[in-house]
């Protein structure tokens, strides 16, 4: 269990946390999003206890951070911004120390480190001193320094920050393979990464939550959730049947995409509306013979809706 | 008492992964062997004592110590590394004395690989062995001192540079107070019993005592209270700009 309750934290004049509360439960995975300098980093340092709130608590498996920061520290892995590593160790010793340090000793110890580098795929570059290693793999000793006491909260601060695809792919499969009775944080800019791997999101923005919701709930914020996008096999296309498609029944707009092949029907507010549009713009598509290379149901845009929710207006 | 023996390994093992620690006795050594030789006049003097080279010690330590103890924390500023160390379950306290157990223990090693001036001393004549020995651990007492206090100014800045200049400056200020020079003049400023507090604060009174042979609980309350002080004052810098 991991609870914050009404955090603030001010640097001088600065505001960096306003009031932010959030009761979190095993098995919950948390999106921590927002732009940058939202506070983000701050509050996982505050939960973490590096930094001091300025006020309001956080409690962690029953352990104020406040007044019991090594009770809880012992429930926490934490991936702090960046990866700061220790770069004249090696993974190996490196790895070791952290095992020392969390009290895990001998056979165990020796255990949680094969499963942790086997996990992170370090096994190539287990004795090679920890500065000549690429980003990647630095994010990674980073990330398995954090998992290595198989920690019930786990806080990890952009953890797929200058990974490669593929590297994003096995850390998220890692988050989500973490068992049932842990709860993670993550931080985050990317927002696939929140429909990926987290069950809950929180927007933070100014020191503020904006936003608290699950991912879905969060797309079905957006205009483009549930719309129906047609596309074209050209504009010349679209032209055409654009305006018979945007007075059909129960459209309530219509939008063309960058790219000026896709058209964007909006549902509108009444029940089953979004499934209607979808039924007579296909039906009107196969009547009229067009020339159209796909059509889907949206989701919802994530990246609108972070505009929308953070008020950062898009500047054509 | 965990946390403090593992940083001390870690730090200890750092040391030596990079050339900084073989560069530092490299030069310790050179620069001992410089100023007992040729400004200590050793053979000159014709005596069977090690008083050339214990003499210098305080002043080769006034740049040779801050180049130990700038890194202690200001690297981990400079890298971030202090919010890897101080969210894992390790108290601030036991932070701080591992590292600087960790320093004093590589500044006592430099120190022991002076030996062959002992054997080369003992061979040339009949010195006093028990005067060289608290010599030597008046020596390792005092290096101890001003790591304490190069670990309090690396705690204050993430400049490794500032950090070195400021444990020197420290330092020196800690050194003058009992020399000679600076007592005279301040006697005609200053009344007695402040001029007296001011040089019993000093490294030099107290290194030179325990270096003629007498090693007084005077001298090892001031050598242990300095380092506990010092610590005590980093613990306090760290918990206040933690994360600056």
């Amino acid at each position: 269990m991991l609870e914050v309750s009404h955090l603030h934290k001010q640097f001088g004049d600065l505001t960096a946390i306003n009031d932010i509360s959030f009761k979190l439960v095993p098995g919950e995975i948390l999106g921590f999003l927002g732009p940058n300098g939202a506070g983000k980093s701050t509050t996982m340092k505050v939960i973490t206890g590096f930094l001091a709130p300025s006020s309001g608590t956080v409690t962690v498996w029953g352990c104020d951070v406040a007044t019991d920061p090594l009770g809880a520290q012992k429930h926490l892995g934490y991936l702090p911004e960046g990866a700061p590593l220790y770069e004249e160790m090696t993974p190996r010793t490196f790895l070791a120390f952290i095992a020392e340090v969390r009290g895990i000793t001998g056979a165990e110890s020796a255990d949680r480190i094969r499963s942790v580098v086997s996990t992170m795929s370090l096994e190539a570059v287990l004795d090679q001193r920890i500065e000549t290693l690429s980003k990647g793999f630095k994010r990674r000793v980073g990330l398995a320094q954090a998992i290595l006491h198989d920690p019930d909260v786990l806080i990890l601060d952009e953890p797929t920050d200058g990974l490669d695809p593929v590297q994003k792919h096995h850390v998220r499969e890692m988050i989500q393979g973490l068992s049932k009775d842990k709860i993670v944080i993550i931080s985050t800019h990317i927002l696939e990464e929140v429909t990926a791997v987290c069950s809950r999101a929180i927007i933070i923005a100014g020191g503020s939550v904006l936003a608290d919701c699950t991912p879905d709930e969060l797309e079905s914020r957006s205009r483009y959730h549930l719309a129906t996008t047609i596309r074209f096999s050209g504009e010349e296309q679209l032209n055409t049947h654009r305006d018979a498609l945007s007075t059909l029944e129960d459209v309530s707009g219509t939008d063309v995409s960058a790219s000026s092949v896709e058209l964007t029907l909006f549902p509108g507010e009444t029940e089953g509306s979004s499934q209607r549009v979808a039924q007579q713009a296909v039906e009107y598509l196969r009547g009229h013979d067009a020339d159209v290379t796909g059509i889907f149901q949206e989701r919802g845009r994530l990246d609108e809706v972070f505009r929308e929710i953070t008020g950062l207006e898009v500047r054509h | 008492m965990n946390g403090v023996s593992v940083i001390l390994k870690r730090e200890l093992l750092s040391y030596f992964a990079t050339p900084l620690a073989y560069v530092f006795i490299f030069i310790f050594l050179v620069l001992s062997g410089v100023f007992t030789f040729y400004l200590g006049n050793f053979f000159e003097r014709e005596q069977a004592d090690l008083t050339p080279f214990f003499s210098f010690h305080p002043w080769l330590y006034l740049f040779l110590v801050p180049a130990i103890s700038m890194r202690l924390w200001s690297e981990e500023r400079k890298t971030g590394t202090i919010e890897l160390l101080m969210t894992l379950p390790v108290s601030r306290i036991d932070a701080v004395l591992g590292k600087f157990l960790a320093a004093w223990l590589f500044a006592g090693f430099a120190l022991l690989l002076t030996f062959p001036l002992w054997i080369t001393v003992n061979y040339l004549g009949d010195p006093d062995n028990g005067v060289i020995f608290t010599s030597y651990l008046g020596s390792f007492l005092m290096a101890g001192g001003f790591l304490a206090i190069g670990s309090c100014m690396s705690a204050l800045t993430r400049s490794q540079v500032i950090a070195f200049i400021g444990c020197g400056i420290v330092c020196l200020l800690f050194v003058l107070a009992g020399f000679q020079m600076v007592t005279g003049l301040l006697r005609d400023w200053l009344p007695l019993f402040l001029v007296d507090t001011i040089a019993s604060l000093s490294f030099l009174m107290h290194f030179s005592a325990v270096s003629r042979g007498v090693v007084g609980l005077a001298d090892l309350v001031y050598f242990l209270s300095m380092i506990g002080v010092w610590l005590a004052a980093t613990v306090v810098v760290l918990e206040i700009k933690q994360a600056d």
